[in-house]
């Protein structure tokens, strides 16, 4: 197959599986829920106030025209207003984005700094009590409930160290006398680039612990991946011949075949950027971070749907982006993947 | 591999037996003793008691028995849903299999857990209804690995000749191509039992799956979420119990594909 018409078939998939997506999260919202208007009005309203909200969210239409004005206000980029906080959807969302962004962001970089360090000494010292341990590391890090980590942690850190902060982005009274400038809405990075170095200290302070426990999934999916293609890559012809040459094996590991490993390890951090945008749900809960998770928990709590729709699709979206991104790069690297 | 077996055998001993097994069975469902509350653990109980007196060693034991129970029918009903569908798109080809596909790649769009969370909260938090959005959430994975089964048992011989003797659809798709196809789905429904243990515990932790008094390990640590700091036990038995579990799961499941794989042993004898 020609790599345009690759590229071609691969887009309208996702677009196709886009509106599925869409579809799904319009019928789960707007079909299953018992008398969403009466949601609206409060348990109080009176018949003809319920009455007048079906209209007002035009609930007595056919379903179809409801989906597709839904659609077409949802492409406009009106994605609904909120049942609980009576603010449009998108503007909630842009507001708790940044600090999930941010916890997220932080979590896999820590797995990708610790994790492909281990994967790779781990292929190299295969089958050594090394390669068993960071193993054992591995498989137990995708087996953890990252929730109960996060509140175990706590207990270790917090209550009996007293090394880090209970929960929470940041200490109130810090940022009451240091406030940050909102530049990108992630703290460390407004910090640190306005040289707010006490408020820097205090977001540091304060990401550790959920991001460790974010970490502890993809850390694990790094691991093994690493592992695994350094594995066949050290086996193939390239490396025999650099070997033979003399080079020092730190130089073989880190250069000549990580240099290939690094492709894959990368597409798996991609999918698991997407994964952590939920795991980072449970996370939130237990740190009391002020994120899409903490919003999205007080959205489903209340049934708040226009927001869990706005929530699911969001993610969803970014989802089957990164996925259309990954294999499009992995086309455009790798000539097999398009023939096959 | 042996380790994670012995493991899993424990825990389905131990979900069976729990009555027998537990020192306070009746404190699995309401039973309370609120003079006995916040007990560390003790000879009496050896994994102390929860905020209702309640012991949590007979807890975390019964709990086993909510978190097989659940595998076992997310699973099924997984199974149930992508089994034929699978075998059907891979059997028919053309237009249905691919309208079969696309319906999976939507399903597949969203990350399981984010569909299961979105399920469980329309449908209203129980646990029979979790158990509902897992199995949605789930059954493409084993549509696809029985389509590109089906794909290439269809193309063997025993086919040709039902096909030539007149065999009906039906007879062909279920009869013959079916329980050629089986084998790979057991292993992954086997290998994906730790994940589902895993999803349900954190829908029961956001308040989406169990209800109180049910003993399940996720809504045990949910529970014990304002006063695990003084309480450490509280929360940390039930989650061990996850984390062994699910890791037994994962090791079992390791060790089948293996075994299944070729390229993998290859892979692990290099």
């Amino acid at each position: 197959m020609e790599l345009s018409s690759y590229v071609a078939r691969r887009v309208s998939l996702s677009i196709i599986a886009l509106f599925g997506v869409s579809l799904i999260t319009f019928l789960l919202t707007s079909v299953v829920p018992a008398n969403p208007a009466l949601r609206w009005v409060g348990p109080h309203a009176k018949p003809e106030q319920i009455a007048r909200a079906r209209v007002e969210l035009g609930l007595d239409e056919p379903i179809y025209i409801r989906y597709y004005r839904y659609i077409t206000n949802f492409i406009r980029g009106n994605w609904g207003v909120s049942i609980r906080t009576h603010q449009p959807v998108l503007k909630d969302i842009a507001a708790y984005l940044p600090a999930s962004l941010e916890l997220i962001i932080f979590g896999m970089l820590l797995a990708l700094i610790i994790g492909v360090p281990l994967g790779i000494l781990s292929a190299a010292k295969d089958g050594t009590y090394i390669d068993h341990l960071s193993r054992t590391f591995s498989i137990a890090g995708v087996a953890l409930p990252a929730f109960w980590l996060g509140m175990i942690l706590q207990i270790i850190f917090f209550r009996e160290l007293g090394w880090f902060p209970l929960e929470g982005r940041i200490d109130t009274v810090t940022l009451l006398i240091h406030p940050i400038r909102n530049i990108t809405g992630f703290y460390l990075l407004d910090s640190l680039i306005t040289g707010n170095f006490t408020a820097f200290g205090s977001a540091l302070r304060h990401i550790i612990l959920p991001a460790v426990t974010l970490s502890t999934y993809p850390l694990g999916l790094t691991v093994r991946m690493t592992r695994a293609t350094m594995l066949e890559i050290l086996n193939e012809e390239y490396i025999r011949t650099v070997r033979a040459y003399g080079v020092s094996e730190v130089k073989v590991l880190c250069v000549y075949a990580l240099k290939n490993a690094i492709g894959p390890v990368l597409t798996v951090s991609a999918l698991t950027f997407a994964y952590s945008l939920v795991s980072t749900f449970l996370i939130e809960a237990v740190f009391s971070w002020p994120g899409l998770g903490r919003y999205a928990a007080s959205a489903i709590i209340t049934v708040d749907y226009p927001a869990i729709m706005g929530i699911t699709l969001l993610i969803a979206l970014t989802y089957v982006i990164l996925n259309l991104l990954v294999d499009l790069a992995l086309a455009f690297l790798d000539p097999r993947i398009r023939i096959g | 591999m042996a380790a994670g077996s012995s493991v899993v055998l424990l825990l389905v001993l131990i979900a069976v037996f729990a009555p027998w097994l537990a020192p306070y069975p009746e404190d699995s469902l309401g039973a309370t003793r609120i003079k006995e509350r916040f007990q560390p653990p003790s000879l009496e109980h050896p994994l102390g008691t929860d905020e209702l007196g309640r012991d949590v060693l007979s807890r975390v034991l019964y709990g086993s028995r909510v978190s097989l129970e659940v595998g076992v029918i997310a699973i099924g009903l997984a199974l149930l849903i992508g089994v034929p569908l699978g075998v059907i798109a891979g059997y028919s080809g053309g237009k249905l299999d691919e309208l079969i596909m696309r319906i999976t790649d939507v399903f597949l769009s969203f990350p399981t857990l984010l569909l299961a969370m979105a399920i469980s909260a329309m449908l209203g938090p129980t646990l029979r209804n979790a158990m509902i959005a897992i199995a949605i959430s789930w059954w493409p994975w084993y549509t696809r690995l029985l389509r590109s089964e089906a794909v290439s048992v269809k193309e063997r011989d025993f086919v040709e000749a039902a096909r030539a003797m007149g065999a009906s659809w039906g007879k062909i798709v279920f009869r013959h191509i079916l329980p050629n196809c089986l084998a790979p789905v057991i292993v992954q429904g086997s290998m994906d039992f730790g994940s589902i243990i895993l999803t349900s515990a954190a829908l029961s932790f956001l308040g989406l799956g169990a209800q109180p008094p049910t003993p399940e390990w996720g809504l045990m640590i949910s529970t014990s979420r304002t006063f695990f700091l003084t309480h450490w036990w509280i929360v940390t038995f039930p989650g061990l119990a996850i984390f062994i579990a699910v890791l037994s799961f994962n090791l079992v499941g390791d060790g089948l594909r293996e075994i299944l794989d070729p390229k993998m042993r290859r892979r692990r004898m290099i």
